[in-house]
């Protein structure tokens, strides 16, 4: 025998000849989890192995490699099989998600395998995404511990409704079936409120290959399947049929005038050529003419299948937009709430603005309120004003459009989006939408007679946020006073808002922490924008130290209204200054969250003007703004006169 | 009731749902094209995906100059007959310099002619977006590695500081000059293709059917001697054998293996009973462990 284990092998051997059969498997996508010591890597390795997916040189590599790393003396470790990065190998830990593949004659099988550590919660997220069944594993040595709790927690929030309570290390118990029913007593205890369909226990050794594809002789009070028997036989799908029909339109496939096909996956229910469909954002019915695929059009769809679809009437449909059941149709809202897990180093910030992405959609999001962090080894809320990385919380999101969504315990595929960093790009979160919020009494924009346009003409002058950045005692309120004075005298109406006197009134409620500068700057952002509507030119003159929230105020105003100016003035200089004493104390530790010296400071990448201070005059350094602005105001002439045409 | 689809059925179903998801959110994507069996099922669904339409973006072939001579004249037939945008680069630097794997060895062959030629393929163009055939199960690295796999501007992967993947929802924003690798095939195993293959009865290269060759026995792997650039060393000849291959790359770091299995479905029942993984005829793997996430990071596909 060639193979690892010959004794393993009996079921599960494929005969070649039946390889045409072998197209008619069905898929599970499932989850493990387990802490190191719980043996989740012997027992994927075990599965492998047991289903012949270890093959003659890569068994030769990992007895070379058990030498090497090992931790179980001679033997065979078939962690080393699964860690695949040379970090993981060296530190013996799994970090990273990785996916494994076996399969027996009646199924195929996708093995998110997922590090157990709390530090790496983003990570377990990320695999039970896509699993629609996770294996808790629990060493039965120790029994339902607080790692379990806390797998168990985040596969529930993450839709997972199947659980196998693997109770591992059955040998080193003596097989005691007392142990394993005080085990899964315990566990179901526990897991009532979680919503799974289903929970298995499963007394095993995943080393011995106890119950694992055989049945064990040493568990003769058990009488359940083996694990790999109910992995091939469990049935996740429910009654996912009869769920209402969702199609997120991926793509408009237009090859020529005659074909116009929305091109997408099914995300749930069943549609077919002639049934209604109702398009989720405007309303408009149509029916479905036909449904496209390469080998042919189809008589009605599933869930799961990428089709094309051609509707009976030219409705308007593009990307984003989701085709629906008009029975049962889905919500269309521009705030909701929802469950978020976090995943970048850069903290969640209520008020911070991201990129929210859905199945097809897209739209920027802002988190309006943190309702509260999630325990996730115990389910208790904790009071927050952000989440850091690997937390899980309440919070409460708003959009600058409406989007089309499902709750997330409906509808997996239309309840999910994911958050990206404006500035990185990064992946920074994942939600799980609880429900749409409505807006208190339909509060609707209300339009005005006298515009923004005819307010700056009867001032006779261009409106404009000109907002000052830079370190404390940088220079910033010197420059805006003389801005002030110089355009007061030219006639023009200006206002200043002023980072300390904004804080004795409007702000006075907020403090220093990250999120508090978040809310300072969304809320004289927000006051700036009135100002120049009202036909106002605006000096705002604020430390200001986050680039996502000076981006998020410039994405406030139209072109040419808003100038980012950088007080640029080295720390050096500003702590020998020292006007209002601050650095000294902050030097001294009596001011947290001092900017540039326990609190970063992003300068500007390129902003309108760049003010370097030192050495120069404050009267030098106003000329410079107002020559930004004599440009400005000379090209916005000329866009005039040439629209006037 | 309706009928369930199989595990084909939903990994066809993935695999077009990503190539449409690039369609849709970048500006310029490409095919890479590598003639194998892989790109045979790669382009196969990126022709599913788009149907009735043409794939909307241009296949790129990086030819090492070292390709089975089958598999060019395959190449250059499909591009004929299905009328996809083919595009062919190869590394003149290294032409230039006579870089080849008899005389430079695999390392050095397989980054100039292949990383270097691939990054520069990229450069040339400006395509933000790049799918490629690699399956998870190939090889211990990229069982880690996401579907939409970001490169930052010099085609470096970080695998350490991969973008989390949730659901089937893809961050594919990019800045420029970034890029991202996509792979549909991420979630297929070798047995998956080779069914696939079967079902939808997909052309592949004559190359992965036994047949007599002339073959070497060099360094335990069997090498078909594909033209006269392949010297002899001491003590070889030139056997015909009953052989095929089951990848294929550079016919001097490609072994074949001893088969009779002239038909696709008797490739599919010895794939399924097979007791090596496919890429131990690969020479360029075996270097030494960890090989393939260093090429990896060095932008090898």
């Amino acid at each position: 025998m060639r193979h690892l284990k010959a004794d393993a092998l009996v079921g599960t051997v494929i005969d070649p000849l039946d390889a045409a059969d072998q197209t008619r498997k069905s898929l599970l996508r499932f989850l493990t989890c387990g802490s190191v010591d719980d043996g989740k890597s012997t027992l994927i390795g075990r599965l492998l192995s047991d289903t012949r997916q270890i093959f003659e040189d890569q068994l030769a590599a990992l007895e070379r490699d058990s030498r090497r790393h090992g931790t179980t003396g001679e033997e065979v470790d078939f962690a080393l099989l699964v860690d695949g990065l040379e970090a993981e190998r060296e530190q013996g830990i799994t970090i990273d998600v990785a996916y494994r593949f076996f399969a027996t004659p009646r199924r195929k099988f996708i093995v998110a395998d997922t590090p157990g550590h709390e530090q790496y919660t983003r990570n377990m997220a990320t695999g039970a995404s896509t699993s629609d069944l996770a294996i808790v594993l629990i060493d039965a040595r120790q029994g339902v511990l607080r790692q379990t709790r806390r797998h168990s927690i985040i596969a529930s929030l993450l839709g997972i409704r199947h659980i196998v309570l693997a109770i591992n290390k059955i040998d080193l118990v003596g097989f005691d079936a007392g142990v394993y029913g005080r085990i899964a007593e315990d566990y179901s205890a526990f897991a009532r409120g979680l919503g799974f369909a289903s929970v298995t226990p499963i007394p095993i050794s995943a080393r011995y290959g106890d119950n694992v594809s055989q049945r064990s002789d040493n568990t003769p009070w058990y009488s359940g399947p083996t694990l790999l028997e109910h992995l091939e036989t469990v049935d996740v799908d429910g009654a996912s049929a009869e769920r209402p029909f969702r199609f997120p339109v991926q793509y408009v496939n237009r090859p020529n005038l005659d074909f116009r096909g929305f091109a997408g996956t099914v995300a749930s229910g069943s549609i077919a050529a002639g049934d209604e469909v109702v398009v989720a954002k405007s309303g408009q019915k149509s029916r479905v003419r036909r449904i496209v695929t390469a080998g042919g059009d189809l008589r009605r769809a599933v869930e799961g299948q990428a089709v094309t679809l051609l509707l009976e009437d030219e409705v308007e449909v593009s990307r984003g937009n989701l085709l629906a059941a008009p029975s049962a149709r889905p919500d269309v809202a521009d705030q909701f709430a929802a469950t978020v897990v976090w995943f970048d180093e850069q903290a969640m910030l209520p008020g911070r603005s991201y990129i929210l992405r859905t199945a097809t959609d897209q739209a920027s999001a802002t988190v309006t309120e943190l309702k509260h962090r999630l325990d996730v080894n115990s389910l208790e809320h904790q009071p927050a004003r952000s989440l850091a990385m690997n937390e899980v919380g309440e919070v409460k999101i708003a959009l600058q459009a409406p989007i089309t969504f499902d709750s997330f315990s409906a509808n997996r595929a239309t309840g999910a989006f994911i958050l990206i960093d404006r500035i990185t790009n990064a992946t920074a979160g994942a939600g799980m939408i609880l429900h749409p919020l409505r807006r208190a009494d339909n509060i609707h924009w209300q339009s005005l007679d006298v515009t923004r346009k005819s307010r700056a003409a009867a001032k006779n002058q261009q409106p404009a946020a000109l907002w000052l950045t830079g370190l404390s005692g940088s220079g910033k309120s010197t420059v805006a006073n003389l801005l002030e004075k110089k355009l007061h005298a030219a006639g023009r109406h200006t206002y200043i808002l002023d980072g300390d006197n904004v804080r004795h009134g409007l702000n006075r409620d907020l403090g220093f922490t990250e999120a508090d500068r978040v809310e300072n700057i969304r809320r004289v952002a927000e006051v700036a924008k009135l100002m120049v509507d009202a036909g106002l030119m605006v000096i705002v003159s604020f430390i200001s130290p986050f680039r996502a929230e000076r981006d998020m105020a410039r994405r406030l105003f139209e072109d040419g209204e808003f100038a980012e100016i950088f007080v640029d003035t080295p720390i050096e200089e500003c702590t020998r200054r020292d006007s209002k004493g601050l650095y000294a104390k902050a030097l001294a530790g009596e001011i947290k969250n001092f900017t540039g010296i326990d609190s970063p400071y992003e300068a500007p990448e390129r902003p309108e003007i760049h003010l370097k201070t030192v050495g120069r005059a404050p009267e030098d350094l106003v000329e410079e703004i107002e020559r930004w602005l004599d440009r400005r105001d000379q090209a916005g002439q000329q866009f005039d006169d040439g629209a006037g045409i | 009731m309706l009928a369930k689809l199989s595990h084909l059925d939903r990994l066809e179903a993935e695999s077009i749902h990503i190539f449409r998801e690039v369609a849709a959110t970048f500006a310029k994507p490409v095919m890479l094209y590598s003639v194998g069996k892989d790109s045979s099922v790669l382009m196969h669904l990126a022709m599913k995906a788009f149907y009735p339409a043409k794939p909307p973006f241009p296949f790129l072939h990086v030819d090492t100059t070292w390709k089975f001579r089958e598999m060019i004249a395959f190449r250059d037939e499909m591009a004929r007959k299905l009328g996809f945008d083919l595009l062919v680069h190869i590394n003149q630097d290294g032409v230039r310099d006579g870089i080849g794997p008899f005389t430079h060895g695999s390392n050095t062959h397989t980054h100039v002619m292949k990383t270097v030629a691939l990054r520069q393929a990229l450069d040339k163009y400006g395509f933000d977006a790049a799918f490629g055939g690699a399956r998870r199960d190939e090889e211990k690295s990229r069982a880690k590695e996401r579907i939409f796999s970001f490169r930052n501007a010099s085609h470096v992967w970080d695998p350490k500081n991969q973008r989390p993947e949730m659901w089937n929802i893809y961050n594919t924003r990019v800045a420029p000059g970034e890029s991202i690798r996509v792979f549909p095939l991420s979630n297929w195993t070798e047995a998956d293709i080779w069914q696939y293959i079967l079902r939808e009865n997909i052309p592949i290269v004559p190359l992965y059917f036994a047949k007599q060759r002339p073959v070497v026995e060099r360094d335990g792997m069997l090498i078909l001697k594909d033209d006269d650039r392949m010297e002899l060393r001491p003590g070889e000849t030139v056997e015909n054998r009953m052989v095929r291959f089951r990848t294929l790359g550079c016919y001097p770091l490609t072994g074949a293996i001893e088969s009779d299995a002239a038909d696709l479905e008797s490739i599919v029942g010895e794939t399924l009973a097979a007791a090596t993984s496919e890429r131990q005829g690969r020479a360029i793997d075996r270097d030494e462990a960890g090989s393939m996430e260093k090429k990896k990071r060095e932008g090898y596909f």
